[in-house]
């Protein structure tokens, strides 16, 4: 199992160094002189230009200024926003957890109907609800989320006026960040209504980024029971007398779940990509805001490190998939 | 001597016809992938005669008609069945010349990806080695990024715009046509029409793009068609975000985002628009669907 994860680890490096070699480039090709871009509209003169130059390193090869970029970021420096100034680092964990508890309740609403329906779906093929399951799942799956969003708040938050229009909370609360996640924070708090104002709060956001990977992870249970079902070890089950609800949830059901946790894995890209869109309807302050706003603002480096950070994310997430992937399915890791 | 590869890499016409009539047959059962093929059709006729269909031209501005509600509610009229939008153009016509620009960064960003996935796969599959390896490791680089993301920072790079948003999807979307060609055709390297060809002296590139590429084709129709909709819908996402086609063109998502500041005030100007996105997406994926099974041999009978 070590050597299954060093492999894997190893398969890695190459993959991230190209990462940085692209979040590094991003920066290089584009139009206009970086020192000119940092001293803004004012100008500069030649003197401090030239100073700035080689205190940025800029007028080193661009191989040095590489692997420069690559030393700070072995010591956690990604530089600093040029609109705020603070570090870049520091402005992404800031911001990671709403995008990360907004993303974990979207997953979680994803699973907990997703798998059941596809199991049902498939266990009653061809019935009514395997039609309008599979149906709502295609409509899920081709919805544009950025105007299933605005329907939503249209529906909910404008004519029942159920639920609030953006941000985490509502600005009557107050309370000290403990884990960065609002809905422990707002717990912890012990402040009355602060919970449930966080809920309303996450509502709509779940159910918009939750709905394509719901519609994906339905469809994929579907098939992979499907297939499982037509396999000969289910028929030798039921055969044998097993009740039909131990087949379907044992025998099938748990190698069917092979596929599906490779593909609620891969779900975790298109959540991030999800992410900057549904943030960016909700105004929910998470990095898919930030990277929308920072690209706006200019604010090169902290598309660099977002980008760079994101991608980093989402390999480790891919990484974990892996490794359970091989827990569950030890046939595997000898391959 | 040479008439033997000839013969191997291309059927006869009768056998390709009799293919192609397996293929719809089984295309035909699936009722969803009939109707997405007739509403695609649809489409295209729309967006080919839009200058004949469209009540209005697309950048008219009426100046007595801003904000004019749908013609069946209260304070709508006939002259504009879907209503205006806050500067008086009249969206139904805005929706029609619309579908001009969704069909093309479909087909058009299906091209760059699949002609480039391809070549890039052949070569990848073809030569294996260092140049796989090589091919392999850029292709994991660019998937590891989410692809909205990596189409939103090049397009901010290139420069806002339709044509630059349409390369930042293809090069996104590339990736998956280069790992579905590579995994094909190392399947088919080693078989034995293969060798035979080989052995009757053709070249490489005769290899690669007559002998064994038609033999890969069915996994990659199956992946145009589901990028034909991923295509349109990242456009419309980067033109609502701002960084795809600039106002005033008729582009779905951009119209979406003209008209986000009205959501609460006027309905149809937000509902129309993104309801022709789903509908052409959800056209195209169900045909789609409807041609995966019918060209993978293994579901064909289940």
């Amino acid at each position: 199992m070590i050597r299954f994860i060093l492999g894997k680890l190893l398969y890695l490096v190459p993959t991230f160094l190209g990462v940085t070699i692209v979040a590094f480039g991003f920066v290089r090709v584009l139009p206009g002189d970086p020192v000119l871009l940092m001293a803004g509209e004012r100008g500069i003169s030649p003197e401090r230009y030239q100073q700035l130059l080689e205190q940025l390193g800029y007028d080193q090869p661009i191989w040095r200024q590489y692997l420069d970029f690559l030393g700070r970021l072995f010591q956690g420096d990604l530089g600093e926003s040029l609109v705020t100034k603070s570090p870049v680092l520091h402005e992404f964990l800031t911001l990671f957890p709403a995008t990360v508890e907004l993303a974990i309740c979207a997953i979680l609403l994803a699973t907990l109907i997703g798998i059941p329906a596809g199991v049902l779906a498939a266990v009653k093929r061809g019935s009514w609800f395997d039609q309008i399951s599979m149906g709502a799942a295609l409509i899920g799956y081709s919805m544009p989320i950025f105007w299933w969003g605005l329907l939503l708040i249209i529906l909910f938050s404008g004519i029942l006026a159920w639920t609030p229009v953006s941000g985490r909370i509502s600005l009557l609360y107050y309370f000290p960040e403990v884990t960065g996640f609002m809905l422990i924070d707002s717990l912890l708090s012990g402040q009355d209504g602060a919970f449930g104002s966080a809920v309303a709060h996450l509502i709509l956001p779940t159910i918009v980024l939750a709905t394509i990977p719901l519609a994906v992870i339905a469809r994929q249970t579907r098939s992979a029971m499907l297939e499982v079902m037509g396999e000969d070890y289910v028929r030798t089950a039921r055969a044998k007398g097993l009740p039909w609800r131990r087949v379907v949830g044992v025998h099938a059901l748990r190698n069917a779940m092979i596929p599906v946790v490779t593909t609620i894995g891969l779900q975790i890209g298109v959540l991030m990509a999800g992410a900057i869109l549904t943030e960016t309807i909700f105004s929910w302050p998470g990095i898919g805001k930030w990277m929308v706003d920072s690209i706006f603002r200019r604010d090169y480096p902290a598309v660099q490190g977002g980008l760079l950070l994101i991608a980093a994310v989402v390999m480790a997430v891919n990484l974990i998939v892996d490794l359970l992937y091989g827990l569950i399915n030890p046939r595997i890791r000898h391959v | 001597m040479t008439a033997t590869p000839d013969l191997a890499s291309k059927p006869p016409a009768g056998t390709r016809r009799q293919m192609l009539g397996e293929l719809w047959f089984y295309f035909r059962q699936n009722r969803g992938a009939v109707i997405g093929l007739w509403v695609t059709i649809a489409l295209i006729v729309v967006a080919l005669a839009a200058p004949l269909l469209a009540p209005h031209s697309p950048s008219m501005q009426y100046r007595d008609a801003f904000l004019v509600p749908p013609s069946w509610q209260e304070g709508g009229s006939t002259r504009f069945l879907l209503g205006t939008d806050a500067i008086g153009r009249d969206i139904l016509s805005r929706l029609i010349y619309g579908s001009r620009y969704s069909l093309f960064i479909g087909a058009v960003v299906v091209t760059i990806a699949l002609v480039g996935g391809i070549v890039i796969g052949l070569v990848a599959g073809f030569f294996g080695g260092w140049v796989d390896a090589v091919i392999m490791r850029v292709m994991d680089v660019i998937l590891a990024f989410p692809s909205l993301l990596l189409a939103l920072v090049l397009v901010a790079v290139l420069g806002p715009g339709l044509l630059n948003a349409m390369i930042a999807i293809a090069l996104v979307l590339q990736p998956h046509f280069a790992r579905l060609t590579r995994a094909a055709v190392m399947a088919e390297r080693n078989r034995e029409y293969v060798v035979a060809a080989q052995v009757a002296g053709a070249g490489r590139l005769r290899l690669m793009f007559r002998t064994i590429l038609p033999n890969c084709l069915a996994p990659l129709i199956v992946q145009g068609t589901l990028s034909f909709s991923n295509a349109i819908l990242d456009a419309a996402a980067l033109g609502f975000l701002g960084m795809g086609a600039q106002p005033p063109t008729p582009e779905w998502g951009t119209m979406l985002a003209e008209a986000r500041e009205f959501i609460l005030r006027a309905w149809w100007v937000v509902t129309f628009p993104g309801l022709a996105i789903l509908i052409t997406v959800l056209a195209i994926n169900l045909m789609g669907d409807g041609l995966r099974d019918a060209l993978d041999p293994k579901l064909k009978r289940s």
